[in-house]
């Protein structure tokens, strides 16, 4: 008997609709377009800061258009959902083994949402948020 | 014990008339506690002595019957009836070639397998007059979690890099290569790096997590991996950037 | 099969993703108060040019910026390949320069401060 193995090609462009859990992996790959987006934002931010008073205030006022408050509306849930996947993914990254037992790997995760909530409030405090 | 007539939509495909697979009905009166492969093995017993697929143990430890039941990679002896309403559909493990039925050919992944030699290659060989290996506790847990694969090629059907580049060693045999190099009694990283640390290799992976969560074993491949993504990024600063470093 | 160089491009995503899980939500944070008009008291030119002006200030903001928009355009790439562009060295050329740019633009930029 020969074999005839039949090979199936997986559809290069649409892959990602075949499970649940590949639609949340591309939607964390996303992020990455309105993170890479809002660094853009900072990089002119930075040209703005360094050109004087006159350019920094206009930049600041620049922000307040609707298309602004939506565009940062999309760039918070990207950024805090790239956080959440980066943080759960420590454990699996960087285990700590303590004499025979692992340290369980909500431990190592929590302690990166810990600093991340001390340093965000930090920087908010240092900013005059409150 | 409660009865249930079960609907199995079960993909065919025969090498020796067909040119493409397709799905065929049955209808199964099966016991509301039986798992899918206690159906197949019905209607290969009853309604369709033709039907092929692969299985052994029944218990979850050969990795034989690994399917697709309804597009999530399983063990079909560890897919629960009463887990399932409607029509079940039992499809070959994605990414492998069709054999014959639910008979996929592994070949690829047990090429894959040897390329890692995933055994351990002792640090500095000894007689036997000599004793054993030794070993303490916290050593072995360093990698046991990664023993407990058990070749069911589930993380294969899962991972989508490697469905979409078949190249790529993948979940199952790098993490077998991630085992091998935790243990204390190897000394063979450096041989598996030559696989490990190619493209084919670790950096095919994106990080899906795919592979983990079908595991039947709790392996967890998926933190082999981005373990490995680590220390071989290490090896690289080692050999590249530190003078006489270049082994 | 020889090794792969794959760490020159992979570590500094890895160490950008890190750099944009801890700052960049808090910074977009600022950004979209000023965007709906409370500017914090900390987004005025004093105290912006103030912390841009000095070293540290300077080093923190280059490696946010540059570290998170390497990490990005890297990720991007891997997306592109996803989404089936298989013109895989185009598209990481692309992405790259443009993330490079930026960092040297930035660069420029705060030694102007």
């Amino acid at each position: 008997m020969s074999r005839n193995p039949l090979v199936r090609e997986v559809p290069p462009t649409t892959w990602y609709f075949r499970q649940p859990r590949y639609l949340r992996y591309m939607s964390r790959e996303i992020t990455s377009i309105f993170v890479g987006a809002y660094c853009v934002l900072l990089v002119v931010g930075l040209q703005r800061l360094s050109q004087g008073q006159a350019a920094w205030e206009a930049f600041l006022l620049a922000l307040k258009s609707a298309d602004s408050i939506v565009f940062h509306v999309l760039a918070l849930a990207a950024a805090v959902y790239h956080a959440a996947t980066w943080f759960n993914a420590t454990q699996k990254a960087m285990p700590v083994q303590i004499g025979e037992d692992f340290v369980p790997g909500n431990v190592i995760s929590g302690a990166h949402y810990v600093a991340w909530m001390v340093l965000s409030v930090a920087i908010l405090y240092l900013a005059g948020v409150f | 014990m409660k009865e249930r007539t079960v609907q199995l939509e079960v993909l065919r495909y025969n090498p020796d008339t067909d040119t493409e697979a397709h799905f065929q009905r049955y209808e199964v009166v099966c016991q509301e506690e039986w798992v899918v492969l206690d159906a197949l093995n019905k209607v290969k017993a009853d309604i369709d002595p033709t039907l092929n697929y692969r299985w052994s143990c029944h218990m979850a430890v050969c990795g034989s019957c690994g399917m697709m039941i309804n597009g999530e990679p399983k063990l079909s002896c560890h897919a629960f009836l009463r887990d399932y309403e409607g029509v079940i559909r039992v499809e070959p493990l994605a990414h492998f070639p069709i054999e014959r039925d639910l008979v996929t050919a592994p070949d690829d992944f047990m090429e894959k397998l040897k390329r890692v030699k995933p055994y351990v290659i002792p640090k500095e060989k000894k007689p036997i007059s000599e004793g054993e290996y030794k070993q303490t506790p916290a050593q072995l847990m360093k990698f046991r979690q990664y023993s407990m694969c058990i070749n069911c090629m589930l993380c294969y059907a899962a991972c989508p890099q490697y469905g979409l580049t078949p190249k790529f060693i993948g979940p199952a045999a790098l993490t077998l290569a991630h085992r091998y190099n935790l243990d204390s009694r190897d000394g063979g990283r450096k041989e598996r790096q030559e696989v490990v640390a190619t493209h084919e290799g670790v950096w095919e992976c994106t990080f899906v997590g795919a592979c983990s969560e079908v595991c039947p074993a709790h392996v967890d491949p998926a933190s082999a991996l981005q373990q490995m993504k680590i220390t071989s990024s290490i090896d690289w600063i080692v050999e590249h950037l530190i003078p006489g470093g270049k082994s | 099969m020889a090794k792969s160089h794959k760490p020159v491009v992979w570590f500094p995503f890895a160490a950008g993703g890190t750099v944009i899980a801890f700052f960049i939500p808090v910074i977009v944070l600022l950004t979209f108060l000023a965007a709906l008009g409370h500017v914090p008291a900390g987004l005025s030119y004093e105290r912006m040019h103030a912390f841009a002006g000095n070293g540290l200030g300077k080093l923190i903001v280059f490696g946010v910026v540059a570290l998170s928009l390497w990490s990005s355009a890297h990720r991007l790439r891997c997306t592109c390949y996803d989404f089936g562009l298989r013109a895989d060295t185009l598209a990481a050329t692309v992405l790259y320069v443009a993330a490079i740019a930026g960092s040297i633009a930035s660069a420029v930029f705060l030694l102007r401060i």
